[in-house]
């Protein structure tokens, strides 16, 4: 078996045991990555020398046994929205096309310390804004399972990078469900924490209240484990929850014996894919052999979410993009005569469209006479959203529904209309409102051979019973042994 | 007031005054808060705003904020909360400034202050936090014609308190005394260095007229760039002549801002904007909100350092000083208390009152020393042990006043001379004995018999005229007193025209 | 045939207190799309919503403040070399026009 192919708690067991270098892990995946990413466009910046020589240094600490850290070794890819010291950060926008931090995200101080390896920085929606990735002002990326489809977004290529074994594993960021959508999209596992679980510190910030970082990976095992190398409280954010970090692999089979799972009744709409809804309801019969109790929930304000997220979300990334103006880093547009020109041609040739439609509805939204009836509402019923939960909540332990309303949808399919665009958000939204954990893995696939995700929604900080039931779910059943079909080029 | 045509106007002030707080660190970032390093050399990727940085509040920035915030009588809230307030400039790292907007840290107290009729309240609306800007060198120094400006970022996030009265002075110098008065409580919190011409203390001003008895207000105008008191007392008496010229005149008086211009004595329009600011306040999603906990805030208000108010009173009930004297000594917190160290080693409270004021800071004034800033290099100069010796030998008559005057210049011309080495060496201890002055005395009169003939007729200034010749005789080293008294006895008494 | 929810004179509003120095095409099409997005979120006015508090924050904590300890600063290398325009130790921007507070 090619090492790309290993998930990460597999390789760990291989370079333990001296059956395989670090060295050879990331060379494996650097010559797939010239041999793949052509095509896929996972990535916008691979760092290849110090993935190398980072590499040199783990097989020194494997083969004398000292100092072995969690992940040593183990190659990582990165959504270009997390600050890495002296690699370029672009969020997929030309306005940072050339900008490099001068400072690590805590995350990526944390995947350090616990020894593993960047592979490189990839494509996304610009800042973060997107369902497809098709709004990266450098290329889309395409999924790994059908090359005429969008592999989701915004952690597009974070997502297609892991289907792919284009890296071992990845960070992505969820703000709507960027994590999740493109983790279902592509067959891999996403999971966003509870906000406040894990640091914002060094992510470009889209829309404060709501962004997580979170692991994509190849499987269950893999996501637990990543998200145990970037749990934790940070100093340096205030929002971080100071809250113990479980030991989330002791969480994996334990089996979902007496669990009580709810099927919300709002999320199985009309339109939705027939395979998709088919997928999801087979899934809970199987949860239900293994001895988990389904119920019906409700979870009524479900059909204002999307509203609500597309005033609050538009609203706070207005304010955090407002910095990207061309005096301090990043593009600035030439020509202006004065300082106000500059700023008006920076920011209108340095955004794309999505992002400065939701600028000017953000704005809008907190602007002089509209802000109670815009951000105001819209915060109220973020309120009325999370009262749903706790409700739902006294009755069951996990709620299970579809990832996305569809598989994966053609390049150039929904981009003619932003609205429809962001109806694919309409099952992961609320969970961002609420701020609670939740976890896409591999249900299926259409009939196309498109995969298909189920979603877990768990209580605040209960990301362990969300990965328990997603391991019992997942070794019950073999969808994520599948591998995308070989691409053209690709090596057997 | 000031009287135009029929109508006699009243001014309506209000006072904003941004205090930054003598922390050590900034408000969001653990860069050094500390005025003077060269540029862009004291911050980091949170105060410049880089793409995923994150504030985090510092404690101390909040404690100093509540210590002023009980010294001027406010309610502090139970919850308080930070807000963006959003407008695009290149002095703001981020395009919004981190503030307080619906939930400030304190609101409703006040601050009372002298007036000729009496002391008077002036409320305060509210006090609370924010950070700091950059600061913007224009090229070419003059703003108008600068083709390019220059960003330092060293001061953004530099922690500030606004502190805004209610529009309730009544005239500039109410204006400058309550400047005047809240500078003097936040360098005594220590909170402040109290320094405006550092820009450590700035104060913008919002300035009406109404007819007096009027309960409406008028159009109200703001006035920015004034740097010091006198730019603040200025500015607002300039402003009353021209509001109440063009209202006298029938014009209509439009919301606007004005800078003023010391150079030229005027208050000008800011070039007019397309658009008024929309600063889209919402609250701060980076930082969670404060609920300052009746403990803390106990503890800090029975921490609180008696305040200048306070200590003027005592000054005048406990040492007997006149107010004027206690005014001038407690101004700096320093002097106040290098006057009772003083005074604890010569309990002789006027005499170091009236040295202090006049003798030491006559002599400071005279060598330029600003009347605003710190006096703590004097002190170290001149520190209160070497005052009192001087003022030692003074009470014990071993010098005369004049005397003592010249030994402080000797003093403040050699740091580590006493008084009573300079004295000693010097030879200017007084001279006091009897006989001596007796036979100084007779050798005066002697030489001077007109003025002892003048005296017997009944001329009572002959008697300075001769003090003044024995004081010569002696230079100046006479007890005067002792002089006087034996003269007197010596000279045969008057027998009348 | 519903009222529009926003105008051109908004669009370019806006635009100006964004900083978005929009094409008239954009300005347009900005409109339209807007237009559409607000008609889909005036649904929220379907929700009564007396007496309920906003959620600003969906973690409840409070009090999150650090000592007031100086920690070093950045090299100014480091904080200048993204600058699109530079003079020495400063950033240098074009002509600025207002004054501001």
């Amino acid at each position: 078996m090619s090492p790309t192919a290993l998930t990460v708690h597999a390789a760990l067991t291989r370079l333990s045991a001296g059956e395989l270098r670090a060295s050879q892990l990331v060379r494996a995946y650097l010559d797939r990555i010239d041999a793949l990413d052509r095509t896929i466009g996972a990535y916008l910046t691979v760092t290849r020398e110090t993935a190398l020589e980072q590499a040199a240094a783990a097989d020194e600490r494997w083969r004398a046994g000292n100092g072995v850290r969690p992940l040593e070794g183990i190659p990582l890819a990165l959504k270009d929205v997390l600050c890495t010291r002296g690699v370029r950060t672009t969020c997929g926008s030309r306005i940072l096309a050339d900008f490099v931090p001068p400072y690590d995200a805590t995350v990526v101080v944390r995947l350090s310390a616990a020894g593993a390896i960047v592979l490189g920085k990839t494509n996304m929606d610009e800042f973060a804004m997107g369902s497809s990735t098709e709004n990266s002002a450098f290329h889309p990326t395409r999924n790994p399972w059908a090359l005429d489809r969008v592999p989701g977004g915004s952690s597009g290529g974070a997502a297609a990078a892991a289907a792919a074994d284009l890296a071992a594993g990845a960070l992505g960021t969820d703000t709507g469900g960027s994590i999740r959508q493109p983790a279902a999209l592509c067959g891999v596992v996403g999971l966003k924490p509870t906000y406040g679980r894990v640091s914002r510190y060094g992510l470009v910030a889209f829309a404060s209240s709501l962004d997580q970082i979170g692991p994509i990976g190849k499987d269950v095992r893999d996501a637990a484990l990543l998200l145990e190398a970037i749990a934790g409280h940070d100093p340096m954010d205030s929002t971080s929850a100071d809250q113990p970090v479980p030991d989330y692999q002791a969480a994996l089979g334990q089996g979902v014996e007496g669990l009580r799972v709810g099927i919300p009744n709002e999320y199985f709409v009309e339109g939705m894919d027939p395979e998709v809804e088919a997928a999801v309801w087979e899934a809970v019969r199987v949860l239900e052999k293994l001895g988990a109790r389904p119920a019906r929930v409700s979870l009524p304000h479900t059909p204002y979410a999307v509203a609500t997220y597309y005033l609050i979300a538009p609203a706070e990334a207005s304010s955090n993009l407002a910095r990207y103006d061309g005096v301090k880093y990043g593009y600035r547009a030439p020509g202006g005569k004065d300082v106000i020109e500059m700023y008006g041609r920076t920011r209108a040739e340095g955004f794309g469209p999505e992002v400065k439609r939701r600028i000017m509805l953000g704005t809008y939204a907190l602007s002089a006479g509209y802000y109670e009836a815009y951000y105001g509402k819209a915060q109220r019923v973020r309120t009325l959203i999370r009262r749903d939960f706790e409700r739902a909540f006294a009755e069951v332990d996990v709620i299970v529904t579809p990832t996305s309303p569809s598989a994966a949808f053609r390049l150039g399919e929904k981009t003619e209309d932003p609205l429809q665009m962001y109806l694919s958000d309409i099952f992961t939204i609320s969970v961002n409102l609420a701020g609670l954990p939740g976890v896409s893995l591999p249900c299926g696939f259409t009939a196309a051979g498109l995969p298909i995700g189920l979603q877990l929604i768990g209580q605040a900080f209960d990301e362990a019973t969300l990965l328990r039931v997603a391991h019992a779910y997942e070794q019950a059943t073999d969808w994520h042994t599948r591998r995308p079909p070989r691409a053209a080029g690709e090596a057997p | 007031m000031t009287a135009v045509a029929a109508v006699e106007y009243e001014a309506v002030i209000g006072l904003e005054v941004h205090v930054q707080l003598l922390t050590r660190s900034k408000l969001f970032c653990g860069c050094a808060a500390a005025f003077g390093a060269p540029p862009n050399q004291q911050t980091c990727p949170v105060c410049q705003g880089m793409p995923g940085v994150l504030p985090v509040i510092n404690r101390r920035a909040v404690e100093f904020a509540i210590r002023t915030a009980l010294a001027l009588h406010c309610r502090i809230n139970a919850a308080c909360r930070f807000a963006r307030k959003h407008y695009f400039y290149p002095d703001m790292p981020k395009n919004f400034q981190i503030s307080q907007y619906e939930e400030p840290l304190a609101e409703d107290g006040w601050l009372t202050i002298e007036h000729p009729d009496g002391s008077r309240r002036v409320g305060i609306q509210r006090v609370h936090l924010e950070e700091d800007v950059g600061k913007l060198l224009h090229e070419g120094a003059a703003f108008e014609t600068a083709r390019s400006s220059l960003v330092d970022f060293n001061r953004s996030g530099v922690p500030l308190m606004e502190v805004v009265s209610r529009p309730d002075l009544r005239s500039p110098d109410e204006a400058a005394e309550y400047l005047r008065e809240l500078r003097g409580m936040l360098v005594y919190l220590g909170v402040s260095s109290g320094n405006m011409e550092e820009g450590a203390l700035r104060c913008d001003a919002n300035i009406s007229l109404r007819p007096h008895g009027s309960a409406e207000l008028g159009t109200k105008i703001e006035i920015k760039n004034m740097n010091s008191f006198r730019h603040v007392r200025a500015a607002l008496e300039y402003e009353v002549r021209r509001q109440g010229r063009a209202l006298a005149g029938g014009e209509r008086l439009v919301q606007e801002t004005r800078l003023w211009n010391d150079d030229q004595g005027v208050t000008a329009s800011m070039r007019s904007k397309e658009y008024a600011h929309d600063y889209r306040y919402f609250p701060e999603p980076d930082l969670v909100p404060l609920r300052l906990a009746p403990a803390w805030v106990e503890e800090l208000s029975g921490s609180l350092p008696e305040l200048p108010a306070a200590r003027r009173a005592r000054f005048v009930a406990q040492y007997g000083l006149p107010a004027h004297d206690a005014d001038l000594l407690t101004a700096e917190p320093g002097v106040a208390e290098y006057f009772e160290q003083v005074v604890a080693r010569v309990p002789q409270p006027r005499l170091a009152a009236n040295w202090i004021t006049t003798e030491v800071f006559g002599r400071l004034r005279a060598e330029g020393a600003a009347g605003d800033a710190a006096p703590a290099s004097w002190i170290e100069t001149l520190p209160p042990d070497r005052l009192a010796g001087l003022l030692r030998l003074l009470e014990q008559g071993v010098i005369s006043g004049r005397i003592a005057k010249d030994v402080l210049d000797e003093m403040f011309r050699e740091p580590r001379a006493s008084a009573e080495e300079i004295v000693a060496r010097k030879g200017w201890v007084q001279l006091s004995d009897e006989s001596e002055l007796a036979r100084v005395i007779e050798a005066v009169l002697a030489a001077h018999p007109e003025a002892v003939g003048d005296w017997q007729k009944g001329k009572k200034q002959s008697l300075g005229f001769l003090v003044g010749q024995v004081m010569k005789a002696t230079r100046g080293q006479a007890n005067p007193q002792l002089v006087n008294r034996l003269l007197s006895e010596r000279l045969p008494p008057p027998s009348g025209p | 045939m519903r009222e529009p929810k926003i105008s051109l004179a908004e669009v370019e509003h806006v635009a100006r207190l964004a900083r978005l120095m929009l094409s008239p095409a954009e300005k347009e099409r900005m409109r339209s799309q807007l237009d559409t997005i607000l008609a889909y979120i005036d649904t929220l006015r379907q929700l009564d919503t007396t007496d309920v508090e906003p959620t600003s924050h969906v973690v409840p904590m409070v009090n999150v403040m650090r000592e007031d300890e100086v920690r070093p600063s950045y090299p100014q290398e480091a904080m200048l070399a993204n600058a699109p325009d530079r003079a020495g130790e400063f950033f240098r921007v074009p002509k600025i026009l207002e004054e501001e507070g």
